[in-house]
């Protein structure tokens, strides 16, 4: 446990000052304040809408983009990053000549991963909430105080996480693998891809494929959403739907997977 | 013992790389491990590390079989292998810090190191900025960071310069005679390691064709007589008619085995009366660099 803990506070310790740490911050930052300028400029024609409305534009124009591509590119990039940085300095054969287990080596770098994808979901919920009552200070007439779904955010937001693990175990485990850039990154992309499009398209055994998830978490509130703005649907998050499962089980499936190929393999 | 090794092998698929290596490396010994490049050095260090895993033979470091004791055996070592390992977007004191922290060693420790390893000056800017020397130093003063009771070094001293060398030298040497440390050091330059050196195993091919002290290499090497004359070619044929075994004819010089004080004089009478001007004549020891070569090669 000591050696989980001092490997994790050491991939912080180097991850700090990179992108892959600042970008978890500054993307649901840049993208909630961009939404924020848009509502605000288009105030006007947006007073008309009942609060309810407003926050479900509000958070469904993160939450689309979000579920489509935006979160697994996002854990493809975080997976790559935290272990490019060995590969870039050649420091894995330090890593592992550590009076440290490696599995403790292994496990904090793939926590520390999960970390930053939770830092980064989380602040997507806080500024999401932030900004939405920033609006309703700031512009009065925007009835942003009328309606509150922060308990349905978070739950979306905590289902979300749950359906990314499992691309998150892929992508880390591959880019582990691989020191370029161009595998795991085109793996992911090209496999994120095809997840949208069979989410998107609705076929039936879509919940059995990890890249799909976090779209068909996002059809999920769609759904629950109601097709009409005007009706007040009443909000629940099924957390644990088959899909989550599948996505729990091949998290932890290829995170043992993985932790038995860097038993057995060489170090270079 | 402090390595003890025992046919150890290692094959990269068919081909074999370390061949039933047998290591013996004394306590408070520099132990240096010399072969030409691609002689299966790092592949060594390596499966000394545990960072390969060796194909048949045994391991033990400290007396403890490497497997079943790894952390326990790692954690009194400090290793730098191949080019240093180093985070380049962080600074010369934050790579050590980060070693720190995973080693839990106090940060005064981080300061005396950087002194040590003169990168003082040069602490807070980044590695990555860092000259070929610089990050050999670095690499250096992170494996010494735990103040471990084995260093293993592969080819320390790559991209220093002169003065460079002579300070890790140096720092080995006090590492040893002062506090005590058992120092693995490879390399492919001889005359490196002949200078700090008290023990030396010689690879080539996967496999050791020498162990032993400096001094039975040394005595190992067969003294010569170095002749200096005018016309080498014909001294030489002179000297081979008169029963002598000529080992080389240069340009300047030739050498003959040496056999006794006599036989040097004979050599130098018979010569001079048969109107074959010398120059000059002396015994030589076969210096290790050549003695090397001799030994690589015949293998």
């Amino acid at each position: 446990m000591k050696g989980f803990i001092l490997s994790f506070r050491s991939e912080f310790y180097k991850t700090r000052k990179t992108a892959a740490f600042w970008s978890a911050i500054i993307l649901p930052l840049i993208i909630c304040l961009l939404l924020f300028a848009g509502f605000l400029s288009h105030s006007d024609k947006l007073a008309k809408q009942p609060g309810a409305a407003l926050w479900f534009q509000f958070s469904w124009a993160i939450l689309s983009v979000m579920g489509s591509l935006l979160l697994p590119m996002l854990i493809v990039f975080i997976a790559y990053s935290v272990n490019n940085i060995e590969h870039k300095a050649e420091t894995w054969k330090t890593l592992f000549t550590l009076p440290i287990s490696k599995f403790s080596v292994y496990s904090a770098k793939y926590i520390y991963a999960l970390f930053l994808v939770i830092l980064c979901l989380a602040l997507f919920l806080l500024f999401t909430l932030g900004f939405g009552n920033l609006l309703a200070v700031v512009k009065p007439n925007l009835k942003f105080n009328e309606y509150h779904m922060e308990s349905f955010l978070a739950q979306i937001y905590l289902k979300l996480l749950l359906s990314s693990l499992g691309i998150l175990s892929i992508q880390f485990l591959l880019s582990l693998l691989f020191r370029d850039f161009l595998k795991p990154m085109g793996i992911g992309f090209a496999a994120t891809i095809v997840g949208v499009i069979l989410a998107g398209t609705g076929w039936q055994y879509a919940y059995l494929y990890p890249y799909s998830h976090a779209m068909l978490t996002v059809k999920s509130m769609h759904t629950a959403k109601g097709g009409n703005d005007q009706v007040m649907p009443q909000l629940a998050v099924d957390l644990l739907t088959k899909d989550i499962w599948v996505s729990l089980a091949v998290s932890a499936g290829v995170f043992i997977i993985g932790y038995f190929i860097i038993l057995k393999k060489s170090v270079k | 013992m402090v390595i003890d090794t025992q046919g150890l092998s290692f094959n990269f698929g068919s081909q074999s790389v370390v061949n039933a290596l047998s290591l013996q490396v004394p306590e408070g010994s520099i132990y240096g491990f010399l072969g030409p490049n691609g002689a299966g050095k790092t592949t060594t260090i390596k499966l000394l590390l545990n960072l390969l895993k060796k194909d048949r033979g045994s391991i033990h470091i400290f007396g403890k079989e490497l497997n079943s004791n790894r952390i326990a055996i790692l954690s009194q070592i400090g290793s730098l292998i191949e080019q240093p390992a180093i985070y380049s977007h962080l600074t010369g004191k934050e790579n050590l810090m980060n070693r720190a922290l995973l080693l839990q060693v106090a940060e005064t420790r981080v300061d005396e190191i950087l002194e040590l390893v003169q990168l003082k000056n040069a602490a807070n800017k980044k590695a990555g900025k860092y000259s070929l020397g610089m990050k050999q130093r670095l690499g250096i003063g992170l494996a010494l960071l735990s103040d471990p009771k084995l260093l293993i070094l592969d080819e320390p001293t790559n991209g220093l310069d002169p003065n460079g060398i002579i300070e890790i030298r140096e720092l080995l040497i006090r590492l040893v005679s002062r506090h005590q440390k058992t120092v693995f050091v490879s390399s492919h330059l001889l005359g490196e390691i002949e200078r700090m050196a008290t023990h030396v195993g010689i690879i080539d091919h996967g496999e050791l064709l020498f162990q032993g002290s400096i001094a039975d290499l040394q005595s190992i090497s067969q003294p010569q007589i170095h002749i200096e004359v005018e016309n080498t070619v014909d001294t030489a044929n002179f000297l081979v008619k008169h029963g002598f075994t000529v080992n080389e004819i240069n340009e300047d010089h030739i050498t003959v085995p040496f056999a006794s004080k006599t036989q040097m004089a004979e050599i130098n009478a018979l010569l001079i009366r048969n109107n074959y001007p010398v120059f000059s004549i002396h015994k030589t020891q076969k210096d290790l660099e050549k003695l090397f070569l001799d030994i690589t090669q015949k293998a």
